[in-house]
């Protein structure tokens, strides 16, 4: 029976009491407590339950690596499944709940899985539920997903604060051990910039726990002193509870500090994410234990030697009264001490090796333990509790040479170097046959964008494993990096360490030796997702041979855990049934994140209202106070239309067209593209982005241009203004402008650089403003300041000057076919200048008008919009807008992609205008059936809408629409299709529907 | 190697011997002097194109050679999504095709894909997107493509945990295919390998092609790290490495190799049961039957052959969807990981003949390569068997020198 022990824990406080609950029942720990330590102090060995047999599952670890611990914590808008105890601090009032079961932990139904266990090996999904075919959407998949999954998915907001933080430094260290501290230490005296993360609340690692002593003392004194120092270098930063999450290109490094998540009531972020970019990352990471692979090794109970240890010497918890050690190492001895030394009993060490005569056998033999070599387990005996294990020769096939009661089995099958921050960039790994791991290839590690390795290890990661190899490791492989940075190392020792010698350990990848396979469909490999080694040689022996189709077919490595415990090992299963080696095998691929990490914090405070930049015009407030039925345009928000009482969107529409057209309309326009291009260069420059010749144009005056892909196909369009010689400011659409000026820079930086031209995105700078219908001279005359007169400022003319008091340019240009101006004033003045014209604009009848509005009139004018005429298929000849285009210019981009056959053909579909029969108002994107079936059998096609409003000016539907060789067929009737209704017939017309003669805006 | 038959029965007889004699999925044979046709390429496309040259046009005397593992490219790296909701004509034709020989692929191969109808949605954020959509279901409504266009209330109904409102972005509608949905990616390659291993086809694996051979413009073998195999015919369908694949054919390629990721969540009890495409904010997400969160990410900026990729997509595509599904703010990131896609100018494949004589090559799937697969394979094999395909007609790669594009870009949003 696990319990919490009279004396000891150098991590609890036991004056500090904490309450939490799990499953609904009330419990208690301490301060220091993890919520694994502090349930395992109070009896409980069942936390979970496995995702594919449901089979009982208790503690096997003590940190990160840990598969089975698995709950949900909290509760609300505060609930996160899948949380792992082990790594959960506990706090007070903490709730937790368990998962995977049903009805409840105890009584799972679920379990009836384990008792099918023999028909569900490896794979057995991809082998049936075939037919009937419809069972697999209704009855089977559903099955499947019912029982799989994990925890509840949260179903309420999250009601957490997030964040990112950024930083750089010369010396990233990811570890708190002593061999990340000596690292730090090192770089720290040197001078560099020094950040070091420990994944925990606690510096030091393993040392202490493993009764390490250093320059004399006990690690703690001199981890404590270490730390004491770093703290007081201002360049070095320490973050505790901050993970190495992933590694990436170019030093990129990402950590992620869990703030709050052990004090869910201080008024910080629950977590932040760290974006470092490091010059060198120094892997500090330690290693992992392994377990072994004997019948009966997922039982609660069964745990990594050195969890055992962990639990007993840091939170003075024992995980039973009786605890039997197996091994093929002699680091598991420590395990056996500690047990003894807290008063508890350890029937017998059971040491795969033919033989154990080292420093730690020798100290638990002297401690009066049984020690028996050349043995295994041949099977644990319990179901949801170690009752006893069946010792065996490790040599044989499994006879029961006696049985030992036991509560507890601490097993080691020896360690893995924690290997993923190394591997995530491209580090590669060697295969370490006498220690039986791989290990980063200082060799091959992964290069940064000078082409030099930009990460190292030190200490166990390297695969020093005994602590004194890992200072030394940690010493000599910081000062190369600091060498290879330019930094001197300060000529100083490193400390002495004294850790007892380790004897080599025998690999034992099956225990026992030659155990059949009733006892390989009991041995867990992946505890969490049921792998055990019959699957992974059942997946050999169908030739799932890559370790990517075993670890695929099996689900080996595939749980939260990521393969932390089982990886290694299943791979040295499958080498053996492959019987190759294992460096042959290979590993499957680490990615990151080290252990999962929240989406939260990767989106960080971007969310809600801000999760994307929100981009107002200066005028912004006086729509959102006057009605603005708002549409977003990229990231901009625009008034589709202001609503007044009583009226709806399309009634609000209607009203704004017929206001402009008969009176005057206001709209603001400030999120039009504004890109100057200057220098001695601009006209070339302007002449190979337009496909109409600009550079003719003269100061003061403005032309309608198209702008083309290289393709031929219609990107932008607008109008351009001279301002002077050597200037032009283009206007571009709304979602255009950030595009187009990144086009413009590609052309500059990277084809035509030598060419003198500045390009300058200039649309925030300005606020603008459409003063549009028959009375828009009067508003500007009666703001006075500049004449605009039709003979002073013609249709497609600029002035600028001041108006009304403001200084402002003045465009003459229409996109609504009224008289219109289109007034530019600097973007501070912006809501003044609008609220002058819409005060000064009432006797006139002035109203602002939205985007809808604004579409409107321009279809019945037959004006086209990019992104509803076009869509990245279209060239300007389609849309009749061949005038646009020079035929005198040598070149200009896009030229040439529309000489192709394709282009230059005469069928293809062109604008043209609609009128239905009827008067009804097409639907968008209608097509219009030709005769018979292409050869894929889909119907021929003639043609499709492409705009369609009704219009309040006309009284009736209009559309514009792409027809094959449309222009020649005017007059013709078209049928378009609509899904469940009959046809709708429409002649062919052409695109202006009003004002074909442009009479109106002429004035 | 006989072919022992899976079903419910046979894995109960094997379950009462311990399983002891379920054969290889696929033989491991070693390389013959000749085929009549090689595919490069043991990828989805490529094993369905060597299925498809034997089951449809008899032709089994068939090499696939993979440089690495079976299905180890973009074939197991994908978000598993099948749809066909397209909007070019010879697009809509192919995907559908291959969404329909999705159906029973699990029944023809006898290997369950567990291709999954839940749906697919792609949602209307703004009203240009709701504009755009409505024209896809009409063009899908005359290219015989199921596909409907559903008001915000209905979206909320087949994904209840999607959040409506925005602030930034409201769902407007979507498109709604009912007949899209998921498989099992690795299953679909390992499937195919089965079929084709059991008609007699070789399948050879870390066999990596080092050179093409050819006389008098005619393709004549490869040259591979176990050796030299002639062939007569050679099918290219190595999506990343195309264009190094075509330089040893002696033709360039329109393509770029760009990174593209991908992530997980830990798996959670089910709760989304459709595929959600959000093309305004950049992501999309279903669920798989393991209970994970499968998110899409963008294509990296540059190009690169890396198979990793860089953060910052990975940290958009989250935001996005933390935006879009308020709930997955609080699931963790399992795993992310990256693939090297092939894209082309227009952003569709290229399933084409080429200037070397004999040799066809298929390629630039780009980032929505995995649900075309059986349709993929299905032209492929009749190109290279007949010379012509009505279903691969439109994709030859001249198009780009007759400006004859197949632009999806406009419908398809960004990653797909």
């Amino acid at each position: 029976m696990s319990t919490r022990l009279a004396t000891g824990g150098r991590l609890i406080d036991r004056s500090a009491r904490r309450r939490f609950t799990f499953d609904g029942r009330a419990h208690e720990g301490y301060a220091g407590d993890t919520l694994a330590s502090a349930l395992l102090a109070g009896g409980h060995t069942l936390l979970g339950r496995s995702f594919k047999y449901h089979r009982p599952r208790g503690l096997v670890a003590s940190g990160a690596e840990e598969p089975n611990a698995l709950v949900g914590l909290g509760a609300g808008a505060r609930f996160e499944p899948n949380q792992r105890a082990t790594t959960t601090e506990l706090f007070d009032g903490l709730q937790a709940v368990s998962q995977n079961a049903w009805p409840s932990l105890d009584w799972d139904v679920g379990v009836v899985n384990n008792a099918f266990a023999r028909f569900l090996p490896a794979g057995f999904y991809y082998k049936m539920f075939m037919h009937p075919r419809p069972l697999w959407k209704h009855l089977f998949e559903p099955f499947i997903r019912r029982s799989a999954g994990l925890g509840r998915a949260p179903s309420e907001r999250d009601a957490d604060r997030y964040e990112h933080f950024y930083a750089f430094c010369d010396v990233l260290v990811v570890g708190g051990g002593i061999a990340g501290l000596q690292a730090a230490l090192a770089a720290g005296r040197a001078g560099a910039r020094v950040i070091l993360l420990e994944q925990t609340a606690h510096w030091g690692g393993r040392s202490p726990v493993d009764g390490v002593r250093i320059d004399g003392g006990p690690a703690e004194a001199w981890i404590n002193a270490a730390v004491q120092e770093l703290d007081g270098m201002e360049n070095v930063t320490l973050r505790p509870r901050t993970m190495g999450a992933g590694v990436y290109d170019h030093g990129y490094v990402l950590g992620y500090e869990r703030v709050g998540d052990h004090d869910p009531a201080a008024e910080v972020p629950r977590h932040r994410l760290w974006r470092i970019r490091a010059a060198r990352l120094i892997t500090a990471t330690g290693a992992l234990e392994r377990p072994l692979s004997f019948a009966g090794n997922d039982v609660p109970g069964v745990m990594l030697a050195s969890a055992v240890r962990d639990y007993v010497v840091n939170w003075a918890v024992s995980p039973g009264d009786r605890t039997v050690v197996v091994t093929n190492n002699d680091d598991a001895y420590r395990t056996a001490l500690a047990l003894k030394s807290a008063g508890l009993e350890v029937p017998a060490i059971l040491d795969a090796r033919p033989r154990a005569e080292g420093e730690l056998p020798e100290m638990a033999r002297a401690h009066g333990i049984r020690v028996e070599t050349g043995k295994g387990v041949a099977k644990v005996r319990g179901g949801r509790h170690v009752t006893a294990v069946g010792v065996c020769a490790q040599a044989g096939e499994g006879a029961v040479l006696e049985e030992i009661a036991c509560d507890a089995v601490a097993m080691s099958g020896g360690w893995s170097p924690v290997v993923h921050l190394w591997s995530h960039c491209g580090g590669k790994l060697e295969w370490d046959a006498a220690q039986a791991l791989f290990r980063p290839d200082p060799d091959r590690a992964p290069t940064g964008h000078d082409g030099h390795p930009f990460v190292a290890t030190a200490g166990a990661a390297s695969g020093a494993l005994q602590a004194d190899r890992a200072m030394a490791d940690a010493d000599e492989n910081m000062k190369n990096v600091l060498q290879g940075i330019g930094r001197k190392s300060p000529s100083r020792k490193p400390p002495k360490v004294e850790s007892a010698e380790e004897a080599p350990l025998a690999p034992v990848w099956q225990m026992p030796q030659g155990a059949g396979p009733a006892l390989r469909a009991k041995m867990w490999l992946d505890y969490q997702n049921d792998v055990k080694v019959s699957d992974v040689r059942l997946a050999a022996q169908e030739g799932y041979e890559s370790v990517e189709h075993t670890k695929r077919y099996t689900t080996l490595g595939m749980a939260t855990d990521q393969g932390k415990l089982s990886n290694i090992n299943g791979l040295a299963t499958l080498s053996q049934a492959l019987h190759e080696e294992i460096p042959q095998v290979g590993t499957t691929t680490f990615r990151p994140p080290y252990t999962p990490i929240s989406m939260a914090a990767i989106a960080g405070e971007a969310r809600g209202p801000v999760f994307q930049p929100l981009r107002r015009t200066p005028m912004h407030e006086w729509h959102e106070a006057n009605g603005a039925d708002w549409e977003p345009v990229g990231q901009w928000r625009r008034p589709y239309c202001y609503r007044r009482a009583g009226e709806s969107r399309r009634d609000a529409v209607h009203r704004e067209v017929r206001n402009t057209r008969n009176a005057l309309g206001l709209l603001d326009a400030s999120t039009l593209g504004k890109i100057m291009v200057s220098g001695p260069d601009a006209e070339r420059f302007i002449d190979m982005l337009y496909t109409g010749k600009m550079s003719t144009l003269k100061p003061g005056k403005c032309r309608y241009g198209l702008m083309c892909d290289e393709n031929g196909f219609l990107m932008d369009d607008g109008v351009c203004a001279r301002l002077d010689e050597r200037s032009f400011l283009c206007h571009t659409t709304s979602g255009g402008a950030e595009r187009i000026h990144g086009w413009m820079e590609d052309w500059l930086q990277c084809e035509w650089w030598d060419w003198q031209v500045h390009v300058v995105n200039l649309t925030e700078q300005f606020a603008q403003v459409a003063v549009v219908g028959p009375n828009a001279r009067n508003l500007l005359e009666r703001l006075g300041g500049i004449d605009v007169s039709k003979e002073t400022l013609p249709f497609m003319a600029w002035t600028e000057g001041t108006l009304g008091g403001f200084r402002a340019r003045v465009f003459r240009i229409s996109f609504s076919g009224e008289l219109s101006f289109e007034i530019a004033v600097p973007a501070s003045e912006g809501r003044a200048f609008w609220e002058r014209l819409v005060e000064a604009g009432e006797g006139f009848g002035a109203m602002p008008y939205g985007t809808e509005a604004l579409h409107v009139m321009r279809a019945e004018k037959g004006f086209i919009m990019i992104g509803d005429e076009t869509d990245g298929t279209i060239i300007p000849q389609d849309l009749g807008l061949d005038w646009a285009i020079s035929k005198k210019k040598e070149d200009f981009l896009g030229k040439r992609g529309m000489e192709r056959v394709n282009m230059t053909s005469p069928d293809r579909w062109k604008l043209v205008g609609l009128e239905t029969l009827d008067g009804s108002v097409l639907p968008d994107g209608a097509h219009a059936p030709a005769e018979g079936l292409n050869a894929n059998g889909q119907r021929n096609t003639q043609g499709r809408v492409t705009s369609t409003y009704y219009s309040p000016t006309l009284g009736r539907g209009i559309a514009m629409a792409l027809v094959h060789r449309g222009p020649e067929r005017m007059g013709e009737t078209i049928a378009f299709n609509v899904p469940g209704r009959t046809p709708v017939k429409a002649k062919i017309v052409e695109p202006v529907f009003y004002d074909p003669k442009g009479e109106r805006q002429n004035v | 190697m006989a072919r022992k038959r899976y079903s419910v029965f046979a894995v109960a007889r094997e379950a009462l011997r311990g399983h002891t004699g379920w054969p290889r999925a696929w033989a491991s044979p070693e390389p013959r002097a000749r085929y009549e046709a090689i595919i490069i390429g043991a990828g989805g496309h490529g094993l369905a194109t060597a299925y498809y040259l034997g089951k449809n046009f008899g032709i089994t005397d068939v090499a696939v050679l993979e440089k690495g593992w079976l299905g180890g490219g973009n074939t197991g790296r994908n978000t598993t999504i099948i749809r066909s909701n397209y909007l070019q004509d010879p697009s809509a034709a192919i995907y559908e095709k291959a969404r329909s020989l999705y159906e029973t692929l699990s029944q023809e191969l006898n290997y369950n894909i567990m291709f999954s109808p839940r749906g697919v949605i792609m949602l209307a954020q703004t009203e240009h997107e709701v504009r755009g959509y409505t024209r896809t279901a009409h063009a899908n409504a005359l290219q015989g493509v199921a596909t409907e266009f559903i008001g915000p209330q209905r979206v909320k109904e087949l994904c209840p945990i999607i959040s409506l409102d925005g602030p930034r972005y409201p769902v407007l509608g979507g498109l709604w295919q009912s007949r899209a949905g998921t498989a099992r990616h690795d299953a679909v390659a390992w499937g195919y390998a089965r079929a084709c291993s059991d008609m007699g086809m070789h399948i050879i694996q870390k066999c990596e092609v080092t050179g093409i051979r050819s006389e008098g413009g005619r393709v004549t073998g490869v040259t591979t790290t176990r050796g030299d195999i002639g062939c007569d015919k050679l099918g290219v369908v190595v999506a990343g490495h195309s264009g190094r694949l075509a330089e040893m054919a002696g033709f360039r390629l329109p393509i770029e190799s760009i990174g593209l990721q991908a992530l997980v969540s830990e798996p959670v009890k089910p709760c989304m049961d459709v595929v959600v495409m959000a093309n305004t904010v950049h992501g999309y997400m279903s669920q798989s039957d393991k209970g994970e969160m499968v998110i899409g990410g963008g294509a990296d900026g540059f190009n690169n052959y890396t198979q990793r990729g860089s953060f910052h997509n990975i940290e958009q595509t989250v935001r996005a969807l933390v935006e879009t599904f308020p709930m997955i703010s609080r699931l963790k990131m399992l795993r992310q990981w990256g693939g090297v896609v092939d894209m082309t100018g227009d952003r569709s494949p290229i399933i084409s003949k080429t200037p070397l004589e004999g040799c066809y090559i298929n390629c630039g799937w780009g980032t929505g390569g995995f649900k075309a697969i059986p349709g993929s394979g299905w032209g492929m094999a009749e190109l290279m068997a007949r010379g012509h395909s009505p279903l691969t007609e439109a994709f030859g790669m001249e198009r780009f020198r007759e400006g004859r594009f197949i632009d999806e870009s406009v419908a398809a949003g960004v990653a797909h």
